[in-house]
């Protein structure tokens, strides 16, 4: 359940240390107003960040996953966020394969001097991911697979059937 | 493990948006957390000293500080934890002011947020692990990039405090912008009487090697041990044996070589010394304009040269240099008054920038000092100044204030009276901005004392009629149109950032801001540091400046090398990547992906391992990402550490998950 219900949903920003996280500080100074459902997990370098965090966040939930890293060639690390845009372009395209709407995904750039450019980062992300929802669960909660074993018990004339969704489901 | 959660109120800048103590009450239900409370100013001597207490009092292991963001006061609070006697990484920050109280107004939603941010930073506290810095020697040599004022200044300080200088300067002279004025605000000094005898200590200086028509080819490694590499470009003379007497100028054919150094007023020869006081004193062929480079005859300075310095054949030379730190000091360029079309520069000869001049104003430029018509020769008695000529305008992308104009424009109308005393100067400016010692004194002096007619208002128009330039405005404090009959106009240029700085950024891995500026750590407490240790900024590479203030941040990082330099060791951050041998299996991917080169492979017990050269290691944390094995973890960013702070932000949906 997103926590404040209806207010806000659930969005998991990654920001490089040197650049995005800089520019999301610069955006604070300058009293740059936001959205507050976005949440910050701060990371050396958008290279650092490796895909399956991205889908353990959207796994476990999450309605939005945002990465900003350092422009191109701006990199503290000199290349990091190269590696990251190729990890991270992959990924994106990998998201419909997975039940993911990729719409909920996105990466950009934002140096620590743009304050009113992450603001207007997040204010677009955090409208989209408005826009498109909630995340629907991802697979199925254990609930739902409680309720469902327990109808399979119910009518066993039906278990085949049923029981094949709820593997289908499942996996 | 027992952690302290400490939520800071900063005053009202979060207690005013944020309900510290519900984030407080909040903490104290998390996992781990043994003691929990809001202070006014945790990092104030009275809030620092509350952490130590409790850490005592309560046996904590571990402390989070929700408060503003750590790239602000994260060393500060690890040197607080430290002092209560933790290991200084098992600190952790929540930022609820920066990205909470600051950017919402929202109370409930803030204090939310706030709460989950202190339960992410105390889920990732939980797996963190002492972590203690070795230490590595380091090269107690500094390279200056760039001759001008301020790196003049950061050389000649570095070198009287013992350390051996390498500067290295992208044309054929130090001196910079500063060698090309004539005298300087608000003194009125000779610019050259003050700036000469520096760049002479730069020659004379045991301590100092000079790179002149040098640049950065590329720079690795990391503080206390850089490499550099230094691509000395072809002069076509042997700076060896040349001894700068100057015959060869005196010969040379081509006379009509645009002269870079005096703002293109005049020409020059294509073999040259830029300026009498130039350093080093040497000469320089210009490749454009040489007879003998281009159609492969004349020699004629060949002939001349008494040292027989001259080589057709000379090639570029890459040189390399380590050093263990690095001040950047390569200035600004002057704003390209082209778009500005309005004004007429560069289409009617009459009208020209600053820079030029001030350089027609030297007595050792090439008019001799004196004031002409660039049209017709004459000397002219109607002089408009047009100040902020990029700078302060948004349509042109230069929204900033270039900070020194108004100050110049005061000096050349004051300059204008001394050298032709039957002159008039008018003065359109936006603001008069003369914020330094003596500076507005200075601004009223050339007003009241020298007659400068100041006009508040943009220039619409320069356009020629007959003889004379008309340049019609807007007097905005009279609400009135105004036309001025005007000789010469002198365009006021601003500063931009110099050609190539971003390039130059990217070789050292140092930020920069949206119009090429260096970006320095913090602008108010760390002027002179960047983000990259061992890199220091002096002068206008880092924004527009003027002359003292360049020369008193040259001094200040300076300063900064020489506390650096110390120590004989400096300590290795050990956040850096860390190989699990048993789970490594050798397959190279972490040192194929490493930009440093820091993984090196090993043999363990017959088999192939990697393994991370720990003063080399940056800690990005690419390796990490990369290694099919999760065998290379970054400290202090583990896979862990971040998904347990994931898992604190959504909370997994499924109890058994899919693993
Ligand atoms: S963290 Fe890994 S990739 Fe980055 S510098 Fe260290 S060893 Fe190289
Ligand atoms: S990528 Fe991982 S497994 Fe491969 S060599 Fe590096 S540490 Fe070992």
């Amino acid at each position: 359940m997103p926590p404040l219900a209806g207010k806000e949903l659930r969005i998991v920003g990654f920001l490089c240390n040197w650049c995005s996280y800089g520019g999301a500080d610069t955006a604070g100074v300058g009293r740059f107003s936001q959205p507050t459902d976005l949440r910050i997990i701060r990371v050396p370098c958008s290279g650092r960040i490796d895909p399956l965090f991205i889908l353990r966040t959207f796994m476990n939930g999450a309605d939005g996953v945002l990465v900003s890293g350092c422009h191109p060639r701006d990199c503290h690390y000199s290349e990091g966020n190269l590696y990251a845009r190729r990890r991270l372009e992959i990924l994106q395209r990998l998201m419909p394969f997975i039940g993911i709407e990729p719409e909920r995904f996105s990466y950009t750039w934002v140096s620590a001097s743009e304050g009113q450019r992450w603001q207007k980062v997040v204010g677009t992300f955090t409208d989209e991911i408005h826009a498109i929802g909630p995340a629907k669960p991802f697979g199925v909660s254990m609930e739902q697979l409680e309720k469902q074993m327990a109808g399979v018990l119910a009518s066993p004339e039906n278990a085949g059937a049923e029981k094949q969704e709820v593997e289908r489901a499942a996996s | 493990m027992k952690i302290g959660v400490f939520v800071c109120h900063c005053g009202s800048n979060i207690a005013g948006t944020v309900d510290t103590e519900k984030v407080a009450a909040a903490a104290r239900k998390l996992p781990g957390v043994a003691f929990a409370t809001d202070t006014m100013y945790a990092c104030s001597e009275p809030g620092q000293e509350g952490i130590v207490e409790a850490v005592k009092e309560h046996g904590l292991d571990g402390v989070v500080v929700a408060s503003c963001t750590p790239r602000m006061h994260e060393a500060t609070f690890r040197r607080t934890v430290e002092r209560a006697g933790l290991n200084r990484y098992m600190f952790e920050m929540a930022n609820i002011r920066e990205h909470v109280s600051w950017i919402g107004k929202d109370m409930d939603a803030n204090t939310n947020k706030a709460a989950e941010l202190v339960a992410m930073a105390v889920a990732k506290l939980r797996e963190d692990r002492l972590l203690f810095p070795k230490k590595f020697d380091i090269n107690k040599r500094v390279m200056v990039l760039g001759g001008g004022v301020a790196g003049i200044q950061a050389a000649l300080d570095c070198a009287d405090g013992g350390l051996d200088v390498v500067l290295v300067e992208k044309t054929t002279t130090i001196g910079g912008k500063m060698a090309k004025l004539d005298k300087t605000f608000p003194t009125v000094d000779c610019s050259s009487c003050i700036l000469g005898p520096k760049m002479v200590d730069i020659a004379q200086h045991p301590n100092i090697t000079l790179y002149a028509a040098s640049e950065v080819d590329d720079v690795s490694g990391y503080v206390g041990n850089f490499k550099v590499a230094i691509r000395k470009k072809q002069t076509y003379v042997d700076w060896d044996l040349c001894t700068g007497c100057g015959q060869c100028m005196e010969k040379c054919p081509s006379k009509k070589t645009p002269d870079a150094f005096n703002e293109f007023i005049g020409p020059t020869t294509a073999i040259n010394i830029p300026f009498p006081q130039a350093i080093p004193k040497k000469a320089s062929i210009n490749a454009e304009a040489c007879i003998m480079l281009t159609k492969g005859k004349c020699g004629a300075c060949a002939k001349v040269c008494p040292v027989e310095a001259i080589r057709f054949d000379q090639q570029e030379e890459i040189v390399h240099e380590e050093v263990g730190a690095i001040v950047a000091a390569t200035g600004y360029d002057l704003f390209d008054h082209s778009k500005y079309p309005e004004y007429g520069g560069g289409r009617i000869p009459d009208v020209i920038t600053s820079m030029q001049y001030e350089r027609m104003l030297s007595a050792s430029g090439p008019t001799g000092g004196h004031i002409k018509r660039p049209s017709n020769g004459e000397e002219p008695k109607n002089v408009v100044f047009i100040q902020c000529v990029g700078s302060r305008d948004k349509s042109v992308d230069r929204p900033y204030c270039s900070g020194f104009c108004c100050m110049y424009t005061a000096k050349q109308t004051i300059l204008t009276k001394d050298h032709i005393p039957d002159s008039q100067s008018y003065v359109f400016y936006m603001d008069i901005r003369s914020p330094g010692k003596n500076y507005d004194e200075f601004t009223r002096r050339a007003m009241e004392q020298y007659g400068a007619r100041y006009i508040r208002g943009r220039v619409a128009q320069v356009y020629e009629k007959g003889d004379t330039l008309i340049v019609r405005g807007a007097d905005t404090l009279t609400g009135t149109s105004i036309e001025v009959e005007a000789d010469l106009v002198v365009l006021a240029v601003g500063a931009e950032s110099a050609k190539g700085a971003a390039q130059l950024a990217e070789k050292l891995r140092i930020s920069y801001d949206t119009y090429g500026f260096y970006m320095e750590s913090h602008p108010k407490l760390k002027p002179v540091e960047t983000n990259t240790a061992g890199v220091f900024l002096a002068g206008c590479c880092q924004g527009p400046k003027d002359i003292p203030s360049s020369v008193g941040q040259g001094s200040a990082a300076a300063a900064k090398v020489l506390a650096m330099f110390s120590k004989d060791q400096l300590e290795s951050d050990p956040q850096i990547s860390q190989v699990d041998i048993k789970r490594c299996i050798g397959c190279g991917k972490c040192m194929s992906t490493c930009p440093f080169g820091a993984i090196k492979e090993i043999d363990f017990r017959g088999q192939k391992k990697a393994e991370v050269i720990e003063t080399v290691c940056q800690g990005c944390g690419l390796c990490t990402a990369t290694c099919p094995q999760g065998a290379i973890q970054l400290q202090h960013f583990t896979d862990n550490q971040i998904l347990a702070e994931v898992t604190s932000l959504c909370p997994p949906l499924l109890e058994k998950s899919f693993e």
